[in-house]
């Protein structure tokens, strides 16, 4: 969540600053005045219609215009101190590639995207830009509605790729140091590129057979596809970066084993690969599934088309996922897309407090998604054949703010129901894999099971060892992962050179 | 891509696949299994790890023939490919000086506890193999566990193996004449293992199974294997394989290994009818 007023490092401060100044900018701020460029409204991301686009797992948005991103780009006030930037964990410089939109320099605009992220097709499509650069965007405070910053970003990096003219930043000469990642999800992957583009020669060992970690198995086809990832992966082997699937490190080889082998600093990214369960009774009947299995044999196994590949997935007439964040709105609109006739969301807050995106809320109210929303599950009932049949549910008040400042779920006694379903998806949250901590002795381990981290620096008690992303936070955000692992790059930068 | 050395049947409806891999080979520990997927289309698939050569960098595993999976997997040869061999995945089998300890294999388990009969004995322990097979030709690696193996028992429905008796029966007796026996280990079909968890169960004998159910992962991320062990949900592939098998909640682990048993036969059929080579 982005903080009110966060202040910008004085460093990235005189950067846009310098950027601000420059004629160019300062000639399309004097072109079109303020007052004009807030009579513009924000062009609406145009989608498919959620009649045809609930039947299928093609991509629901299909990006800006060209005309369209030049007019949103025109609602930009180009602030001379800009806050969207202090609501990116990656501080993008936000005003830049906006600017460089609004001149019609759209390869520019998504070079400029790149020297701060090398995953901005993922981004412009993921991010919860609503709660970051969004949020603080002057335009919503003087008019309510912020420049939709995150189309833009889409569409720069989705322009660039598709004009097949992907820039290859000049690399410095190499550092001759070996870097060790450990996983390639979105961690990982920003790790990689950064430090590729500062000489160093980085490998990434991934555990599945496909490089992108949650990008690949947890997000579906029909929100991030798989050739917009391919895209940004095949960016980062040009850069020079390994990668290395099928690879569990712990397993096929421990940290210790690779320092052997001359890697000399490591960023460990191997996420929250350990579903949460809710320990109650029924749970391991056949049809319950976490949301980490049910979208894995979706995504990366493909089991939507069984049986021309071979991993099954059960098929629902009645599909509950329990949970309100973007897993469980991929994981409910996935059964809608694999032919469930009710797919329901199950959720023991009210709809203030889901923690999924407002983007993914509306195109799941539109597809037909049900919410049965102050509820949660007691039990799972089964048939002879250890079979899911139904659920019994309690409807659930909001009592006093928790630590997390929502209202508490308070059961409310003598609410129960049952609901007849056939396939359940759990989708409350993943904890730290365990792997890596089991593996590696002297790794400092928090209390939920994560790696302890220095917060400024993400160094572990390991020297040389650094993390990032849900194997520090638990389930996070793909951007929140990107912002560590700017941090662990630029500090395991300044280690190799010590 | 991982390299196949050598695929071949052993006994009927039984295969052996060694692998070139290298790094896996070197971290092979007894108990350990591997994740395998036959080609891009396949689904990833457990396969217990039956021996391994560092040097020539080599892992082997055995397989029944019973899905779309493993027979994708029995049509490879020598020189072919497979897009995903990953591994060495689950906790290694504990190997320490327990005594005597009879290791009842059947079916693949024969292959699968190869390596712990093998690191059993150099620990110093009594090794007694108890091999359930259908019949004489359907056992293999006889010599293997000669090497090793202070008796060899076989139970079995052929009189060329002098048995006519399921596990249990033969493993009875043999608890009995080899008195005391510090630990069993069963690997092989989860209904042979069960058995022989019903009759070391009422004489209090240690005995640890090698679980099998359905994964997808293999490395804790999916939860697709869990079972029940003394009333805690657990996850094969990161928890186990290894459980004790009075603590295994035996009914949930058969419901959950047919999960897919309608999908099964589905791709199966569709296999065998536009894909068999």
């Amino acid at each position: 969540m982005a903080e009110e007023k966060k202040e910008l490092a004085p460093e990235l401060k005189e950067k846009l600053r310098a950027e601000f100044e420059k004629d160019w900018r300062k000639d399309l701020r004097k072109a079109v005045p303020p007052k004009d460029r807030m009579k513009q409204v924000r062009q609406k991301m145009p989608e498919r219609p959620a009649d045809e686009r609930n039947k299928d797992f093609k991509e629901v948005n299909l990006g800006l215009t060209q005309e369209m991103a030049l007019a949103e780009a025109r609602r930009c006030l180009d602030c001379a101190n800009p806050q969207c930037v202090a609501g990116c964990p990656v501080s993008i410089d936000i005003p830049s590639f906006i600017k460089l939109i609004e001149r019609g320099e759209f390869l520019a605009a998504a070079w400029k995207l790149k020297e701060t992220n090398s995953l901005p097709a993922i981004c412009g499509r993921v991010c919860p830009q609503e709660s970051q650069c969004e949020e603080l965007c002057a335009m919503k405070k003087a008019s309510g509605v912020p420049v939709a910053i995150g189309n833009l970003e889409r569409f720069a990096s989705d322009f660039e790729r598709l004009s097949g003219s992907v820039n290859i930043p000049p690399l410095p000469s190499p550092t001759g140091k070996k870097v060790a990642v450990i996983g390639a999800g979105p961690a990982g992957l920003t790790v990689a590129g950064d430090l590729a583009k500062l000489g160093h020669k980085v490998t990434v060992f991934e555990a599945l057979h496909e490089s992108g970690g949650v990008l690949i198995y947890g997000i579906p086809e029909f929100r991030l596809p798989k050739a917009i990832l391919k895209a940004e992966v095949d960016y980062l082997r040009r850069l020079g970066v390994e990668i290395r699937t099928s690879f569990v490190v712990g397993m096929t080889a421990t940290i210790d084993d690779l320092k052997n082998e001359g890697y000399e600093a490591f960023f460990i990214g191997s996420g929250a690969g350990l579903p949460n369960f809710m320990k109650i009774p029924g749970e391991n009947l056949v049809g319950v599934y976490s949301a980490n299995e049910y979208l894995t044999r979706v995504n990366l196994m493909r089991a939507y088309d069984f049986p021309a590949y071979d991993t099954p997935v059960f098929q629902a007439r009645t599909a509950a996922v329990i949970g309100g964040g973007n897993v469980a709105m991929d994981s409910v609109r996935t059964a809608k897309r694999l032919g469930a006739e009710r797919a329901v969301i199950v959720y023991r807050r009210s709809r203030t407090e889901m923690p999924a995106r407002t983007e993914e809320i509306h195109h799941a109210e539109e597809e037909g998604i049900e919410f049965q929303l102050l509820t949660t599950p007691i039990r799972y009932i089964g048939d002879a054949q250890g079979r899911l049949r139904a659920m019994e549910c309690q409807k659930m008040g909001l009592g006093e703010p928790d630590a997390s400042g929502r209202r508490r779920p308070v059961p409310i006694e003598g609410s129960e129901y049952t609901l007849d379903v056939d396939l359940v998806v759990c989708a409350i949250g993943q904890s730290p894999n365990p792997l890596i901590p089991q593996t590696t002795p002297g790794l400092k381990m928090g209390k939920w099971g994560n790696v302890e981290v220095d917060w400024t620096t993400m160094a572990t008690s390991l020297p040389g060892v650094y993390a990032g992303g849900d194997i520090i936070r638990g389930g996070a955000t793909v951007i929140l992962a990107m912002g560590d692992a700017r941090t662990a790059a630029a500090e395991i930068d300044r280690y190799l050179r010590r | 891509m991982p390299i196949i050395l050598d695929q071949r049947r052993l006994v009927p409806n039984l295969h052996l696949l060694e692998i070139h891999a290298p790094e896996v080979a070197r971290k092979c520990r007894p108990g350990q299994f591997v994740i395998i997927m036959p080609d891009e289309r396949g689904e990833r698939i457990p396969l217990s790890i039956a021996d391994w050569d560092a040097e020539r960098g080599s892992v082997t595993a055995v397989f029944l023939v019973v899905g779309t999976s493993t027979r994708k997997l029995a049509a490879l040869k020598a020189g072919d490919e497979v897009p995903v061999f990953v591994g060495p995945l689950g906790r290694p089998s504990e190997i320490a000086a327990f005594g005597t300890v009879i290791l009842a294999a059947g079916c693949f388990g024969i292959g699968a506890l190869w390596p712990t009969a093998r690191a059993l004995k150099a620990a110093g322990n009594r090794v007694i193999a108890v091999i359930d097979a259908k019949a004489d030709y359907a056992v293999y690696w006889k010599d293997r566990y000669r090497s090793v193996c202070d008796r060899i028992i076989y139970s079995s429905r052929d009189h060329a193996l002098a048995s006519k008796e399921f596990i249990p029966g033969p493993l009875e007796e043999v608890l009995k004449t080899e008195a005391p026996v510090a630990r069993v280990i069963s690997v092989g079909c989860t209904y042979l293992m069960y058995a022989c968890a019903q009759a070391t169960k009422p004489l209090g004998i240690k005995t640890i199974v090698s679980l099998n159910p359905i994964m997808v992962d293999g490395t804790g991320m999916c939860g697709a294997c869990r079972c029940t062990a003394a009333g805690k949900t657990k996850f094969a592939c990161v928890d186990g394989p290894d459980f004790d098998a009075h603590e295994v909640d035996w009914e949930e682990l058969f419901m959950r290994r047919k999960s897919y048993f309608d999908d099964e036969i589905r791709s199966l059929c569709r296999y065998e009818e536009i894909e068999l080579p």
